[in-house]
């Protein structure tokens, strides 16, 4: 694929808000998980919840969009000048050729988990002010950012559960490659909510402390929440210093099950491939993998299947999951980010919480960070109903 | 201004009084009167037995509508591309979760936990046909039709091979239903392909344009384009039905809208 510039990107997390914060905590290795209490959840878990989200106000004429996750988003993009540089954008290239491509999994649905709380004692009818379209609804968070920015090109949301913020990298490179819109805005916005906090509970999948990947001992993830975004354009000849670009995206189906990897990672091995073919690099040209290592025991043996079956031992590994949480819908994005700020900084990030790498595990799992001059790295998104995606992002 | 072209390989429908093509061909040509009747969404012969059981509506009329359209050619399934493009996600498992989570025992069913993303029906469609080709889910609210058209022409336009759109929407029940009255089920499969090959029904270009989408003269058929997201396609569906050479603007994001120069292939 024709290679794409990372123009300007951003991310919020547990970790904080925006790239100095995010570096700072990953480079100390810090973890934003806590056992804290999330609007009336009972569970035995910790959480990565971003501070201040329920502090956000939107401008009033956005005001129907008013929800957690769009409050998220809008904290989100006031980070790293990034509204700006999106401004600044559609005054070069026009409103209307610039598409908005974000990822989501639940997008606004705690609006209508409260809502159902609040449903008329006869009729059994939603409160009247609780509006669908603005906040539960998929495509809400792409609509608001639209609106937000001014935008006026092609959008949607792609919401195929964790891989939703890494496969709208794809969506934009083909339509940009098509020649219907010069730039794009993708990302991800996953905010919390009972349906995953209680779902993920029902699979068993919540570890009770913070999760730690990789791990002998890895017990299942912590959900975090987070907004990540970058606007992508087609790399210049002469890029300027410092850029950072997306040089491949491979994406695949699991055909095996709906919520449990191929046992040995087919999919995903299939997806990082095609990403390395569409980016015409070999597997030693990557320095360091961004996993998508979510610390569920069947999760991380399969990317560490698939991941020695096409790197060997030898290549740099962690997830960052530790630190962030699984921001699910967000998490593409926001480790599509991680990995820009591995390769501006020339640091590989260690895994937080994880003491002890399972020795059945093969991969070479970062404990400590580093400094490395890296060059390419590749980033992995898996997801329920098997979907896959694997990003190459790299110095210009 | 950029176009990109496609062929049809491949089309299946399913709506309300629209039980397959060849009834809905007959009504788009003016032969037969449109008569709503709810939508009649089969089991789907895809998946074994437990997974049909357990699987909600919104699979169920993507895998009839993805099936049916691959039926009518020889391409292998387990090496298409898919698009799926949606208003919502599965409306009865979104439902059942959000009841469970207001009561006091907050039990929710793993099995309606995973049906409950976006993506359930690609993933039901994945393991039902051992594709582990691309394949992507889309939401673009009232724009959903569009969304994946203009998705599943980039993707044959970067990929060069066919890809199968798959578009559809399970309504919602009370009380979501009064929030958001898409109140009928409708599935559209097309098939494309980067060339007309033998048998394909048209060819087409497609561009992002300004102005208003057409409407049809039908008021019934009007009403199902307007209040269904999916049925955004019917005025392509009626140049198809009737096998004309024309052109189509169909309703997208209020600008752009989707203008789509059709021909038959004879």
């Amino acid at each position: 694929m024709r290679p794409l510039q990372l123009s300007s990107f951003t991310l919020t997390t547990c970790l904080g808000r925006g790239l100095a914060a995010t570096l700072h905590a990953l480079q100390g290795r810090a973890t934003g998980l806590a056992r804290r209490p999330f609007e009336t959840a009972v569970l035995d878990t910790c959480i990565g919840e971003v501070e201040g989200v329920d502090a956000v106000r939107l401008a009033p004429e956005l005001a129907p969009w008013d929800c957690r996750n769009n409050r998220l988003a809008e904290l989100g993009l006031a980070q790293d000048g990034f509204a700006d540089a999106v401004r600044a954008a559609a005054a070069r290239l026009g409103a209307a050729r610039i598409g908005v491509f974000l990822g989501t999994s639940t997008s606004g649905i705690l609006q209508t988990e409260l809502a159902y709380r609040r449903r008329h004692p006869a009729s059994g009818a939603l409160p009247p002010d609780f509006d669908y379209q603005h906040t539960h609804n998929t495509y809400s968070v792409s609509a608001f950012v639209r609106a937000r920015l001014a935008l006026a090109g092609p959008a949607w949301t792609v919401s195929t559960a964790c891989s939703s913020s890494a496969k709208v990298f794809g969506t934009a490179a083909r339509m940009i490659e098509a020649g219907l819109i010069d730039a794009a805005v993708v990302g991800g916005v996953d905010s919390l909510c009972l349906t995953t906090l209680y779902g993920f509970n029902s699979l068993e999948l919540l570890a009770r402390e913070p999760c730690r990947p990789w791990d002998r001992a890895r017990s299942g993830l912590s959900i975090g929440e987070a907004a990540a975004f970058a606007l992508l354009e087609p790399l210049p000849a002469a890029p300027a210093p410092d850029t950072i670009a997306l040089y491949g995206v491979g994406e695949s189906s699991d055909a095996h099950h709906m919520s449990s990897p191929h046992p040995e990672g087919l999919g995903a091995r299939l997806a990082m491939a095609a990403a390395l073919e569409a980016a015409a690099l070999q597997p030693a040209a990557i320095g360091y993998v961004n996993l998508h290592g979510t610390a569920t025991p069947s999760n991380d043996a399969a990317e560490d299947r698939a991941v020695t079956g096409l790197f060997g031992t030898g290549t740099p590994c962690s997830s960052t999951k530790g630190a962030t949480g699984h921001t699910l819908g967000a998490a593409g994005g926001v480790e599509a980010v991680i990995a820009a700020l591995a390769l501006r900084h020339g640091f590989i990030p260690a895994g937080a919480n994880t003491l002890e790498p399972d020795p059945a595990l093969r991969a070479h799992y970062v404990l400590q960070g580093r400094a490395a001059p890296l060059e390419r790295v590749l980033s992995n998104s898996f997801g329920f109903g098997g979907t896959n995606c694997s990003l190459v992002l790299g110095r210009a | 201004m950029s176009t990109l072209a496609a062929a049809i390989e491949g089309l299946a429908l399913l709506g309300p009084g629209l039980p397959d093509w060849a009834l809905a061909r007959a009504v788009l040509r003016g032969e037969r009167p449109y008569v709503h009747a709810p939508t009649a969404v089969p089991v789907p012969a895809l998946l074994p037995p437990n997974e049909r059981r357990r699987s909600g509506l919104a699979v169920k009329i993507a895998l009839a509508v993805g099936a049916a359209a691959l039926a009518q050619n020889a391409r292998d399934a387990s090496r298409i591309d898919t698009v799926f493009a949606s208003s919502a996600a599965d409306g009865d498992t979104c439902h059942a979760i959000c009841e469970q989570l207001a009561g006091s025992e907050r039990l929710i069913s793993p099995t309606r936990f995973h049906n409950s993303v976006h993506n359930a029906p690609a993933g039901y469609w994945s393991i039902a046909t051992r594709c582990m080709a691309p394949s992507t889910s889309l939401c673009g609210y009232d724009a959903s039709f569009g969304a994946g058209l203009l998705e599943a022409c980039a993707f044959l336009h970067a990929h060069g091979k066919p890809v199968l759109l798959v578009a559809y929407d399970a309504p919602y029940p009370e009380p979501l239903l009064a929030k958001r009255p898409v109140r009928d089920a409708f599935g559209l499969a097309l098939l494309l392909a980067p060339q007309a090959g033998a048998g394909a029904l048209a060819r087409f270009e497609l561009t992002l344009a300004d102005g208003a989408p057409d409407t049809l003269a039908d008021a019934g058929l009007e009403a199902l384009r307007r209040t269904v997201p999916t049925a955004r396609s019917l005025p392509l569906l009626g140049l198809l039905a009737r096998g004309e050479r024309g052109a189509a603007v169909i309703e997208y994001l209020g600008g752009p809208h989707l203008a789509l120069q059709v021909a038959p292939c004879a």
